[in-house]
């Protein structure tokens, strides 16, 4: 499998062609420096993402609450995460840090408030 | 209501708090003024990561970057009064305010920080004909609508603009169950930063067409289609015969930030036509004594990082003012020349000396070329960067002990 991609890891923004041969084995072109034969093979296995999203609240001065994952879950997983964090219905008072979701989408990572809201 | 402070600060975002803490730390009196229900401007709304990399070496998402300065306000005596907003600052530092809870306000200020960030441009800045129906928001006014009051803009999307705000606001569109059709962008470059082009568009399918533009709106009460053409790369105009029309309810405009400086202007503090923010010293100090600016009023930033630095140099500034009233005299100035559209400070003082950090950006894409400081015949600087691109705030660090003359940032594209 081959993919071209755009490597983010600084401003340069080199084209990367990624090649995946049948055994497994990742090569990587078009990069400048090692960063970015890092992230090829990263992006071409296993990209990983921070989803941000927003779980709703009862009884809070706002109607909902910025939320993250702890850490990054693998990209593929994002749709069944965003899914669960739909399904949420939380009560106020919500604090940074506080867990909504424990091991979202069977990732192991959990779903942490953003911000601080107060109950209304 | 009378009331006096060592310093005054106007803007309770980032800027202002960073400013505000050092203040503090100074040892001043320090009155926040935030119109807004509760601090943290602009970034309460900003609820993807990306902030902090720099400042708190972590990457934190905007509610979590401004909490945690909340905190340490909460701290600290500074007082911060919300729903308070300010209508007018004189040269004489006198801020007048209209608050809520205390109605008409009127501070006597040793020191001010201008902390305001800035505004969205709208539409009646570009005049798209057609219509004028309900469905058409700037980017960041559909970002305070869907993460701070919970309200989807709608539901079929297209994005004109691919600054940073259009581009996040594409992919949390998609991620709240919008389908964004495409994002149209006037320039054969995207202003955003590759990361979120990659992990906003890409990642989400969503077609980005540079030299495209939105030529018309369609639809009565509500946006029921858009109607957008790609453009001459030189004349912008549209070129006929490549209309698409695109069914959606909703159109985000992101097309660029103005700092906020009705005041400034109206208080008589001189301005740069290139930033859109005042004209400032080394210590962020304007062009009247005792006004200082920082954060997004005084130029546009892209990292907030970079904000809180400047703003607690603007703070430290003004609680000194405070203290010894003594105005600086101004001794040279800073020029952006040769492909650097602008610099800041602008000036330095009579009282400049040692390590300076000159914040500029550049007018192009520059790949390999250097970077030139120099004042009269000495190069004070000269450093070569693989990659200068408009969208990036760029930063070098001089000695500016013993100058002569003004100073000139210019790019050098060959040697
Ligand atoms: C949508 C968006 C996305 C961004 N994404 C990133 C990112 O991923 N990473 C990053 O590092 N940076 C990002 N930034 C940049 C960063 O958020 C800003 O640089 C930073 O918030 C600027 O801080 P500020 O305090 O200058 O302005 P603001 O945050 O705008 O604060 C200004 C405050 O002043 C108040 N105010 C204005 N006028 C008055 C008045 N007359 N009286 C009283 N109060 C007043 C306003 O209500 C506001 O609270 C983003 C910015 C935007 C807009
Ligand atoms: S390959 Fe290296 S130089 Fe090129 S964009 Fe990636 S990190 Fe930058």
């Amino acid at each position: 499998m081959t993919k071209e991609m755009i490597c983010i890891s600084c401003p340069m923004g080199c084209m990367l062609t990624v090649v995946q041969e049948a055994d497994g084995e990742v090569r990587v072109t078009g990069n400048t420096c090692k960063r970015g034969e890092t992230y090829g093979r990263q992006e071409m296995t296993c990209p990983m993402r921070v989803v941000t999203s927003l779980v709703r609240l009862e009884g809070g001065v706002r109607p909902v609450c910025s939320c993250k994952t702890r850490q990054p879950i693998p990209k593929a997983k994002i749709p069944q995460a965003l899914e669960e964090i739909a399904a949420q219905l939380k009560r106020a008072p919500l604090r940074r840090g506080d867990v909504v979701i424990a091991d979202v989408a069977g990732t192991g990572v959990d779903v942490i408030a953003t911000s601080d809201i107060a109950a209304r | 209501m009378n009331r006096k402070a060592d310093v005054v600060v106007i803007g309770g975002g980032p800027a202002g708090l960073a400013a505000a803490l050092q203040a503090d730390a100074a040892g001043a009196s320090v009155l926040v003024l935030e119109r807004d229900k509760e601090p943290g401007g602009i970034l309460q709304q900003c609820i993807h990561n990306g902030f902090g990399l720099h400042y708190f070496g972590e990457e934190l998402t905007g509610p979590e970057y401004a909490g945690r300065f909340i905190d340490r306000v909460k701290q600290t005596g500074i007082e911060i009064l919300t729903d308070t907003m300010v209508l007018e600052f004189t040269a004489d530092r006198r801020v007048l305010a209209v608050s809520a809870e205390h109605g008409l306000l009127e501070i006597e200020a040793g020191a001010i920080v201008l902390a305001m960030g800035c505004r969205e441009r709208t539409r009646g800045a570009l005049s798209i004909p057609g219509t004028r129906p309900a469905g058409v928001f700037t980017a960041g006014c559909a970002q305070r609508l869907t993460n701070m009051e919970g309200y989807m803009p709608g539901r079929q999307v297209v994005i004109l603009g691919s600054g940073d705000i259009g581009l996040i606001m594409a992919r949390r569109m998609t991620w709240e169950g919008a389908k964004v059709m495409a994002v149209c962008e006037l320039m054969p470059y995207s202003s955003g930063l590759n990361r979120n082009i990659v992990q906003c568009l890409v990642d989400n399918d969503i077609p980005l067409k540079f030299n495209h533009t939105v030529v018309r709106i369609h639809g009565r009460e509500r946006v029921e289609a858009v109607t957008i053409s790609e453009v001459d790369v030189k004349t912008k105009r549209p070129i006929p015969g490549t209309e698409e029309t695109i069914p959606c309810d909703t159109l985000l405009l992101s097309v660029g930030l103005l700092p906020e400086n009705e005041l400034s202007i109206a208080a008589g503090v001189e301005m740069d036509s290139v930033t859109s923010g005042a004209v400032v010293d080394e210590e962020r100090q304007t062009s009247i004594p005792g006004v200082f600016a920082c954060g997004n009023v005084l130029h546009v930033h892209d990292l907030v990082d970079n904000v809180s630095h400047e703003a607690e140099l603007a703070g430290r500034s003004a609680a000194a003012f405070a203290k010894h009233p003594a105005p600086a005299a101004r001794a040279h100035r800073v020029i952006a020349e040769g492909g650097v559209r602008y610099a800041v400070p602008q000036m330095l003082s009579d009282k400049a000396e040692g390590k300076i950090d000159l914040y500029f950006r550049v007018g192009d894409v520059y790949r390999g070329a250097a970077l030139l400081v120099k004042s009269g015949e000495r190069t004070l600087l000269r450093r070569k960067k693989p990659i200068m691109t408009p969208g990036e705030m760029e930063k070098v660090t001089v000695d500016v002990t013993g100058l002569t003359d003004d100073v000139h940032l210019s790019i050098e594209t060959e040697g």
